[in-house]
């Protein structure tokens, strides 16, 4: 922060010798102000789109309010949270986002640091194979998973099951028989080059020295990498983590095209959906609403905790 | 090196082949599903739709003619529009605040930006309600402008945080060079510091685009039929009778070709940008 320890500027230089403290301290104030400024265009933007309408969200809640019966409206308190609670579609519906956003964290990042590892070694065509490995998760998500869904799991046409019956194995009615690991499939796909991107800059930040140095030690290259390259990773994995885990955390588009929220991947964005734009329930549709933001904050401050300090680093002068 | 090396020296060289050919096994095994959406999209719809798969074939633009007959220009037409339009929005309101969170002096830098911070991970969902309502009540739903805005303020958080790692970068010295020569804040940001982090504007600018480009949530709430964009389009092939693959693999390939060819030629910036600025 030493952005305005403004050193004086040659001219001023007489005014502020000659300043009092007081009046010093107005003009800091003043330069305070116009820096302020700067900032307040974004700030009010977001305050508009995002705040207001998050606390109207709130306000929804709180309101018996269904689109079929417009005159019917009136303030229901918590009726809306405990008839969530009690009618059964809530608790799976978490189950169902946590349940995603964890098995897609873990086998993206898993997978990311499988291909981060491999594609950090030198060799022909990296740059191409690095370049093809990111394409997966630059794809329009709608589009991945029609793709998936047509030309990947389809019973008829889909390859998975061409390459299953080539192996006389049976063939998977997948979306159907295994929705949760279908949606899984698809976001695990999609983010592992995330993962990876993250995890090779990881790598490449590595002090060479260090691996020298080990390997003159004779440490092996396995014990080389659990000793002393992952515990560098951390860091990159715990941004990934925290990352994939939010955007995650409000997937919708999988769930739209390859199961419709059936088999237990009704995730809260799903819900929502469901409930204020079928159902035209808006109050208790801003209920699962604000229940997903708890759920955001919860796994988030779980993560963030560490990682903020990382975003931070290098963060203010 | 010793003489006993050589075996060692030659078995280590194998090793490496053997490796570099499972990376690159895996690597295309992965690519599979976008390859093989590509090829979709050139084959006849009987082809693309058959049981056991084909890989060489006369290529034909049938999927493409057929996807544009759907309509599909209009609604690239407003992703287009809804993705320039949020990514100018969030980038002219990025620019000041990240300068302010960085070269100038506020206080509680840190409370700005966990506020920025915490609307990027306001769910969507927590806001669509209201939106809605309050765009039905003014007339705006299914206005493409207004779909703009509303990315804009969703891309506004990743483009300050990140617009703001490129700007912590620029030598203090020269900022401060100007000020003695007597330039005013707009000067100074303007002629100064913007041309120095021209590369994070743009990388920012992209990564604004790309989020707008491929967004469905919003797009299928607050829009029905003339503000419609690409991805609720694609959505709606869910709903498709009969063989439709080949039309499917080439709107896809369309839908899906301006960004990864954007995400191609900035990959160095792509890390920054997914991870908010915050590795490098």
């Amino acid at each position: 922060m030493t952005a305005t320890t403004t050193t004086p500027q040659p001219a001023e230089l007489e005014d502020v010798k000659a300043a009092t403290a007081t009046d010093k301290r107005r003009v800091q104030k003043k330069e305070l102000w116009r820096n302020r400024s700067l900032l307040l265009p974004a700030v009010i933007f977001l305050i508009l789109l995002t705040q207001i309408p998050f606390l109207t969200t709130i306000g929804f809640s709180l309101t018996k309010w269904n689109l079929l019966y417009p005159n019917d409206r009136a303030f229901a308190g918590f009726d809306n949270y405990t008839s969530a609670l009690t009618s059964g579609d809530l608790w799976p519906s978490i189950r169902a986002t946590v349940l995603i956003t964890a098995f897609s964290v873990t086998l993206a990042v898993l997978f990311g640091l499988l291909f981060a590892v491999l594609l950090d070694r030198q060799f022909r065509g990296r740059a191409l194979a690095r370049t093809l490995m990111i394409t997966p998760f630059l794809i329009m998500p709608a589009a991945a998973s029609l793709i998936w869904k047509y030309s990947m799991f389809d019973t008829n046409i889909g390859m998975i099951n061409w390459v299953l019956q080539s192996l006389h194995l049976p063939v998977v009615a997948w979306s159907t028989e295994h929705p949760m690991a279908t949606v899984v499939i698809v976001l695990t796909w999609q983010f592992t080059p995330f993962m990876m991107l993250i995890l090779l800059a990881g790598l490449q930040g590595q002090d060479k020295g260090i691996l020298e140095a080990a390997q003159v030690d004779g440490a092996g290259a396995w014990r080389t990498f659990t000793w002393i390259t992952l515990p560098h990773l951390r860091m990159y994995v715990e941004i990934g983590v925290l990352l994939g885990s939010v955007i995650i955390l409000q997937v919708f588009d999988p769930i739209a095209i390859l199961t419709k929220g059936t088999g237990g991947t009704k995730t809260l964005a799903y819900l929502l959906y469901e409930r204020a734009f079928i159902g035209l329930d808006v109050g208790q549709a801003a209920a699962y609403g604000v229940v997903t933001v708890i759920l955001t904050i919860i796994v988030a401050t779980i993560a963030l905790k560490s990682v903020f300090k990382v975003f931070m680093a290098g963060g203010s002068r | 090196m010793n003489g006993s090396s050589t075996t060692t020296r030659s078995s280590r060289s194998a090793r490496g082949a053997l490796t570099t050919l499972v990376t690159w096994v895996l690597v295309l095994l992965f690519f599979f599903p976008v390859f093989w959406m590509v090829l979709n999209g050139f084959k006849p719809e009987s082809l693309a739709s058959s049981v056991d798969p084909t890989f060489i074939f006369k290529p034909v633009t049938e999927g493409y003619q057929l996807a544009m007959d759907r309509g599909m220009a209009g609604y690239l037409q407003n992703s287009l529009t809804a993705a320039v339009i949020a990514t100018i929005i969030s980038v002219v309101l990025a620019i000041p605040a990240a300068y302010a969170l960085s070269i100038r002096r506020v206080n509680n830098v840190e409370n700005s930006l966990s506020f920025f911070i915490s609307t990027r991970f306001m769910p969507l969902a927590a806001i669509v309600l209201p939106l809605f309502m309050i765009l039905k009540t003014v007339g705006l739903l299914d206005n493409i402008y207004m779909l703009a805005v509303v990315y804009g303020a969703m891309n506004l958080p990743v483009t300050v945080w990140m617009m703001r790692s490129f700007f912590l970068e620029v030598p203090f010295e020269i900022i401060e060079a100007a000020r003695v020569d007597g330039a005013g804040m707009f000067r100074e940001i303007v002629r100064i510091v913007l041309p120095l982090v021209l590369p994070g504007v743009a990388a920012a600018a992209l990564i604004s685009f790309i989020f707008a480009w491929n967004e469905y949530f919003l797009a299928l709430l607050l829009t029905s039929s003339s503000a419609r964009t690409t991805p609720p389009f694609l959505g709606s092939f869910v709903d498709g009778r009969g063989q439709f693959l080949a039309v499917l693999s080439a709107a896809a390939t369309i839908a899906a070709l301006p960004v990864i060819i954007a995400g191609w030629a900035a990959q160095k910036q792509l890390v920054r940008g997914l991870s908010m600025g915050a590795i490098k």
